[in-house]
């Protein structure tokens, strides 16, 4: 679970650039709140270093090319994307 | 506790395309610049531009400034700048070489030159054909301007400070902006940015829309900034649509789907545009769509339960022609609509997509309001530039790659501009004591507050009055309408609750603060929009319809003019549109057909 600080500042990196991260970054905290591990948290952080085309080709997926060590939060990702 | 003073030579609130091209200038020779950003730069909204940057280089096909500067007059309904307009489209090639020469990766053609694609509205020869004129790297021109632009600054040493959020101009006994305060999110703290100049490139304020193609950090930060300042607003009226937003979602169909043959269909699966323009059918231009769309809707024939959307019919095109044209409209419709376009229609609804109006500025990107008898006059010390500025170059509507453009060549000039009248050599005016006071007060207000509604609440609320009563089809009615619910909304936004009163990255605060700042924008695209009583690009109001004696609605005799909004007293002025370019005949002003 997440501290109220670390949700403050992943929910604020979770603001992008383009429209349709924003969309689907929303959608995952909305969903999850601060239920976040300690290693899903270091994921979607890592995650969020990369440009937002980058980041979009990886959800909408485009690319598998992505941090190895994210995979389960880019399938998260991907889910939370087309199950909706 | 004292703030702390960060002094540099120029403070540049702002990250996108606009703000960093100008810090460039300015950090290249060799002054003290600093670059305020809610979010990492390259994350700036400028990353969601795709089109191109339109410059007449002449590549594919003849081309040359005037007509550009033909098309951008014709384009803007002639509430453009005419000087403003000939000195965008004169400087246009030279930005595009420079970012060339910085790195920037453009499409090519076979013998090396940059390639240029065709773009809505771009003629040559005075509307007589089309002309390739949009630079373009792919489909990513603003994601590949950002990085060039940020590796540049970096290079440069620009200094960059990440997750600030400016807060509010400090203006001196004299008016003129002597600093900004801005809040760090990491540490919740106030700390004052002592400039000889400030320069204001927050980009739009697309969010105060339910239905945008904006991204969530498009909250007209400095539009809030400069209003509070007493700093007028121009043109705000103005808002371009797309006709195909995702319904509730705003994302973005490109216009490719129509071009390839998609259609627009009612209710009753009537392809209605054959109706409104008999020839074009869906193909007509994006504002004349976007308001049949709406008619439609509103007169009780839009799609789904609650009848507020258009269906997008591509299921005639086939899967084959889809997956191979249209790839990306395919993931769109799957991820945002849970729809499969190759089986069935997609809800869409225009959708916000640019802001015309802005501060007002000059060519040289300096703030100037009307003072003693004169329009134009300079407030020392503070400078907009692109979307967030309306110098006004797009007037009342906006054409396609002269956004990217507007950027570059302004942002270019407001650093010229400063590094020409000496500013190295010049030194700080004092800062005004206090300095940091009011914004102390407004987050003071914030931490003590209780019993009051949450910010996304209030936001909401007003997104959807805006969605109603300024969107693409507006009555003088339901435009009046609209100022009563939306000053009844202002006062609402000032009894704003926070939930969470902690200092360290409290979101709570930064998006009660944004709401201020849209508040700002939606008040004076409400008011502006109620007092113009006529039609004119993006503004089209049903009640003034093509009569002879205004042809489309337009009424150069009373309102070719700018709007200004102020803030205080929520009062409104009027300053004469620029017709005469710098030194060119000026473009006289014809009924706007396509």
């Amino acid at each position: 679970m997440l501290s109220d600080v670390d949700l403050s500042r992943l929910r604020w990196r979770c603001r992008r650039g383009f429209l349709e991260n924003d969309l689907v970054l929303e959608r995952l905290l909305s969903a999850r709140g601060n239920q976040f591990t300690d290693d899903e948290h270091t994921q979607l952080k890592t995650l969020l270093e990369l440009d937002d085309n980058a980041l979009w080709d990886i959800i909408a997926g485009r690319t598998n090319e992505f941090p190895a060590d994210t995979r389960p939060m880019v399938q998260t990702l991907r889910d939370t994307l087309t199950k909706h | 506790m004292a703030q702390t003073i960060h002094k540099y030579d120029a403070v540049v609130v702002g990250a996108g395309g606009a703000g960093m091209r100008c810090s460039l200038q300015l950090a290249k020779a060799g002054l003290r610049v600093a670059v305020l950003s809610k979010v990492f730069p390259t994350r700036s909204h400028t990353v969601a531009a795709q089109g191109g940057i339109g410059a007449s280089l002449g590549n594919m096909d003849e081309d040359n400034w005037h007509y550009h500067f033909y098309d951008t007059v014709k384009g803007s309904d002639w509430l453009g700048d005419q000087d403003a307009i000939e000195f965008m489209c004169r400087e246009a090639p030279k930005v595009v070489y420079e970012l060339e020469h910085m790195g920037m990766p453009f499409d090519r053609n076979p013998d090396g030159t940059i390639y240029q694609r065709p773009f809505g509205g771009h003629s040559a020869k005075y509307g007589e054909k089309p002309v390739p004129r949009a630079c373009a790297a792919a489909d990513r021109t603003g994601h590949a301007m950002l990085h060039t632009l940020y590796q540049n600054n970096v290079r440069n040493k620009t200094q960059f400070f990440v997750e600030w959020m400016a807060l509010d101009l400090i203006r001196d006994s004299e008016g003129d902006v002597v600093g900004v305060t801005a809040l760090e999110m990491e540490t919740g703290e106030v700390a004052i940015f002592h400039a000889k100049c400030v320069l204001l490139a927050t980009g739009g304020a697309g969010r105060i829309f339910a239905a945008s193609t904006n991204a969530f950090i498009n909250t007209g930060d400095g539009l809030g900034m400069a209003a509070r300042a007493g700093i007028p607003l121009e043109d705000m009226e103005f808002w371009q649509f797309h006709p195909t937003g995702v319904h509730n979602a705003g994302v973005l169909l490109t216009e490719g789907c129509r071009g390839e043959g998609a259609i627009l269909r009612n209710k009753h699966g009537e392809r209605f545009m054959e109706r409104y323009a008999p020839k074009l059918k869906d193909l007509a231009p994006r504002d004349f769509v976007s308001r049949c769309m709406d008619q439609e809707i509103k007169e009780g024939r839009g799609c789904g339960p609650n009848g507020d959307y258009i269906a997008l019919d591509l299921t005639h095109l086939g899967g084959e022609t889809i997956m191979k044209r249209l790839p990306s409209v395919h993931e769109i419709g799957k991820n945002f609509a849970n729809v499969d376009v190759i089986k069935e229609p997609i809800p869409v609804v225009p959708t916000i997509h640019y802001q015309m109006g802005g501060v007002p500025t000059n060519i040289h990107g300096q703030v100037v309001v009307p003072k003693n008898g004169t329009p134009n006059s300079i407030i020392n010390g503070l400078y907009a530039i692109g979307e967030a500025s309306c110098v006004s170059v797009h007037g009342a509507n906006r054409l396609g790659t002269n956004s990217l453009l507007d950027l570059l060549v302004f942002g270019r000039a407001a650093g010229n501009h400063l590094i020409d009248t000496a500013l190295a050599s010049k030194s700080h005016k004092p800062l005004p004591a206090n300095a940091a006071d009011y914004s102390l007060s407004r987050i003071d207000v914030l931490d003590k507050s209780s019993g009051g509604e949450y910010p996304q609440d209030v936001a909401n609320d007003l997104r959807k009055t805006m969605q109603l009563h300024a969107g693409v089809f507006r009555t003088q009615a339901s435009m009046d309408e609209g100022v009563s619910k939306v000053l009844a909304i202002d006062e609402r936004a000032k009894h704003l609750s926070l939930k969470d009163k902690s200092k360290i990255f409290n979101t709570a605060r930064i998006e009660a603060l944004e709401v201020a700042n849209l508040m700002e924008a939606a008040k004076a695209t409400m008011v502006s929009a109620a007092a113009r009583k006529e039609s004119r690009g993006a503004h089209t109001v049903d009640d003034y319809g093509d009569t002879p004696e205004h042809p489309l609605g337009r009424n150069d005799v009373e309102w070719m003019k700018h709007t200004l909004w102020y803030s205080e007293g929520n009062r409104l002025d009027y300053k004469p549109v620029n017709l005469k370019p710098l030194t060119v005949e000026s473009i006289p002003p014809v009924k706007r057909t396509f």
